[in-house]
């Protein structure tokens, strides 16, 4: 059966040649080449649970008066895009399961991409020629965001119109055009009507998936090119890969995280409630509710919105630059400029313009590590800061005061991550306290005679073949 | 783990995805709860990652290989390429020319393709933060009452919106509030514009269109900060007692006003206009 199949397809394809390196491709081991795996995956979850959601969902603003299974909405009049949501939530089987098991798949797999981009960064794994894979990451990360707040903007609960608001005004404070493109994409001034929502919608379930899929089976197309990094190691260098084929062994581990994967998603998604769109009714521009909070990866953006001091330009009376650009749009666009430009700028200072397939442990590049774990706190400060208002219900501390705190913090807070990564890295360095790196010990041989002798090589890890019991 | 038994393990793995997925369907056929749909796809498919996982380490032969890295950059490669590209047009004259021609044409066309793109925007064009408030106009609320003046207590909030306009409107919403009129200290060219200390302020956040919907009235005057109208998004706080100014958070526009008169029937009607554009900043709105 398999054999008759694949001598179909290399009759018709010559495909044999091309099927046996992929069967043998290798993949080095570490845990951490696992956090884009989990990106992958996710994605695939998205698509599913994306695909069956549209079936119920109806992209509309036309007002209607809800008859459905919530009580306590019974008579509102609310739009046909929250109602739809309403009836997958609440009167169709196995539709929240699913509503849910798509926003947690969201979350997950932004925060893989962020842990696996993470990893990208602090092990090196940026620099030539893996330079040209950072472009396409980065950019899918942008995507990503830009693709879940579509999401979840979608619903027309207040949440999500509340969030809409936001991006309207960042989007209309861009000088000098932001308010003729605001009023362009909306069709109008905010809200908006029908068409916006159509918009957002065909962008959420086909331009924004389309690209990204595009985008990672570019990524993934380059790395098999490249073949993967790995780690220093016994019989590990820049010329070979040391690794576990990818028939039977990886692949089997692969699809067992795939499965677990899935298995995550789905019990979170049937068992930890999230976004309950019930609770916080149809929006209206007139209405807001405190202690709004958006999806994690908002945040950032959320923080440096609240803790922008009130600058403005203003000449003559006229304002010139509005304060959400700052935070919405300088900021970020700051961030994701420093993440592309990151390889470069690391050649620039270093003069290394060499190619590497060997990574770096974070210690083994104490200054980057500090770079990164400074930019990386900066981020973080304001992300923590997103949710002062939550801090002020919760633990009685007074919003203003954790403002300036914050605010303090975001200022101080990357200069010590900077200087206290920085040694803790040297002094790891130091002591070389990692029992892996290298081979450093010597091999003893049993003579014959029955005594010891030390023997000329180290082990020879090239030709390994274990086969378990 | 010897190899038999971790087949056998294997094979109780996959029996009890099975089960899990029939699990799953009996549940979705009675009573579909959600919970329960969560735990029985959920385990199916932890036991199917376990036995794929067990499979791939303690049952297929684990081997460690090594290959060669593939050379990426190849000069030689290079210099053919350059070869291949560039001398098939070294013979064309008036190269630079073509080339500059073709260039050209080619960005018209796409401009021109992108054009269409305009017709996304309005037929007409739109005025941003254009208000339906006139000297006149009735104050409703949303269910579209008039609102009477003795109705707003001192320290109350309601939302109010112009009569017959469109309540989605950004420039629409405003919010009456009520203080002592012996607090008040508005400009001195909105005297007049807060009858028995009743003003009125746009609900509509000038930072980022967020709806006012927090006020901050002292339940104890000598040590509570002043009455102000906070919105719940980046929490911008704005002085009702001089007029709307702004006192914390990032907005860097006031928030308009709105003058207020009592009419004959004791009923809220508006003044006049906003004292400025109401709705997030965009470049060149007058601060």
């Amino acid at each position: 059966m398999i054999r008759a199949t694949v001598r179909w397809l290399d009759e018709r394809l010559g495909s044999s040649s091309f099927l046996k390196k992929t069967l043998r491709y290798l993949f080095p081991d570490h845990w951490s080449f696992l956090l884009g795996e989990v990106v992958l995956y996710s994605f695939v979850v998205l698509l599913g649970t994306g695909i069956y959601l549209t079936f119920f969902f109806e992209p509309s603003y036309a007002d209607v008066v809800y008859q459905g299974g919530y009580a306590p909405l019974r008579g509102a009049h609310m739009t046909d895009a929250y109602r739809s949501t309403l009836q997958i939530s609440f009167d169709t089987k196995g539709g929240l399961l699913i509503r849910q098991t798509h926003h947690w798949a969201a979350n997950v797999f932004s925060v893989a991409i962020v842990l696996h981009m993470l990893r990208i960064f602090f092990t090196g794994a940026f620099r030539k020629p893996r330079d040209i894979n950072v472009f396409v990451g980065v950019t899918l990360l942008a995507l990503a965001l830009v693709e879940g707040f579509a999401g979840y903007s979608l619903p027309d609960d207040l949440l999500s119109g509340m969030g809409l608001a936001i991006a309207y005004s960042v989007l209309v404070s861009v000088p000098p055009v932001g308010a003729w493109v605001g009023v362009w994409l909306w069709g109008g001034e905010f809200p908006g009507g029908n068409v916006f929502e159509s918009r957002l919608y065909i962008a959420h379930v086909f331009i924004f998936p389309i690209l990204i899929a595009i985008l990672i089976s570019l990524h993934l197309t380059i790395v098999a090119r490249q073949k993967h990094s790995q780690f220093r190691g016994p019989g590990r260098t820049e010329r070979n890969v040391v690794g576990v084929p990818l028939w039977p062994g990886y692949a089997l581990r692969a699809f067992g995280l795939l499965l677990a994967v899935t298995a995550a998603l789905f019990l979170l998604g049937g068992l930890v409630q999230i976004n309950p769109v019930w609770l916080w009714g149809p929006y209206h521009p007139y209405l807001s509710t405190n202690g709004a909070q958006p999806d994690w990866y908002m945040g950032w953006l959320l923080g440096a919105l609240r803790l922008m001091p009130p600058l403005e330009i203003h000449v003559a009376g006229y304002t010139i630059l509005p304060n959400p650009f700052i935070g919405g749009v300088l900021f970020p666009g700051l961030v994701f400029t420093l993440l592309y430009a990151w390889p470069a700028l690391e050649r620039r200072f270093t003069g290394d313009h060499a190619r590497h397939d060997l990574l770096d442990r974070p210690r083994d590049a104490p200054v980057r590590s500090g770079l990164l774990a400074a930019l990386f706190t900066f981020v973080a400060v304001l992300f923590i800061a997103g949710s002062a208002d939550q801090v002020a219900v919760h633990f009685q501390i007074s919003y203003e005061a954790q403002l300036w705190i914050f605010r303090a913090a975001a200022l101080v807070l990357p200069v010590l991550a900077f200087y206290g990564t920085r040694s803790v890295c040297r002094e790891l360095a130091a002591r070389e306290a990692h029992p892996l790196r290298g081979w450093t010990g010597q091999v003893v041989q049993r003579t014959p005679a029955g005594g010891f002798e030390r023997a000329e090589r180290g082990p020879d890890y090239s030709t390994i073949r274990r086969d378990s019991e | 783990m010897s190899v038999r038994r971790a087949e056998l393990l294997v094979l109780a793995l996959l029996c009890l995805t099975a089960a899990g997925a029939i699990a799953f369907v009996a549940v979705y056929f009675v009573g579909a709860d959600t919970q329960l749909l969560g735990l029985t796809i959920g385990l199916a498919f932890a036991f199917a990652a376990a036995a794929a996982v067990i499979a791939g380490k303690a049952i297929v032969p684990l081997e460690i290989a090594v290959e060669e890295r593939p050379r990426l950059a190849e000069p030689e490669q290079q210099e053919q390429v350059m070869e291949v590209l560039e001398k098939p047009v070294e013979g064309i004259t008036r190269k630079r020319l073509l080339t500059t021609a073709a260039g050209g044409a080619g960005v018209a066309l796409a401009g021109a393709l992108v054009i269409p793109l305009v017709s996304l925007g309005p037929d007409a064009d739109v005025e941003l933060g254009e208000s339906p408030w006139r000297r006149g106009r009735l104050l409703v609320d949303v269910d579209d009452a008039p609102i009477l003046a003795r109705e707003i207590e001192v320290g109350s909030f309601r939302t109010a919106f112009p009569q017959r306009a469109d309540k989605e409107d950004l420039a629409s919403p405003v919010v009456v509030v009520r203080v002592e009129p012996d607090q008040l200290r508005l400009p001195a060219e909105r005297s007049g514009w807060a009858p028995d200390g009743i003003m009125a302020y746009s609900k509509i956040c000038t930072h980022a269109a967020c709806a006012i919907s927090l006020f901050r009235y002292p339940l104890y005057a000598p040590n509570s900060p002043g009455p102000a109208l906070v919105c719940p998004c980046h929490y911008s706080t704005f002085d009702v007692l001089r007029g709307g100014d702004r006192i914390f958070g990032p907005a860097g526009r006031p928030l308009p006003q709105l003058p207020l008169l009592i009419d004959e029937r004791g009923q809220l009607v508006a003044g006049g206009d906003f004292s400025g554009r109401p709705g997030p900043s965009w470049w060149g709105v007058r601060k």
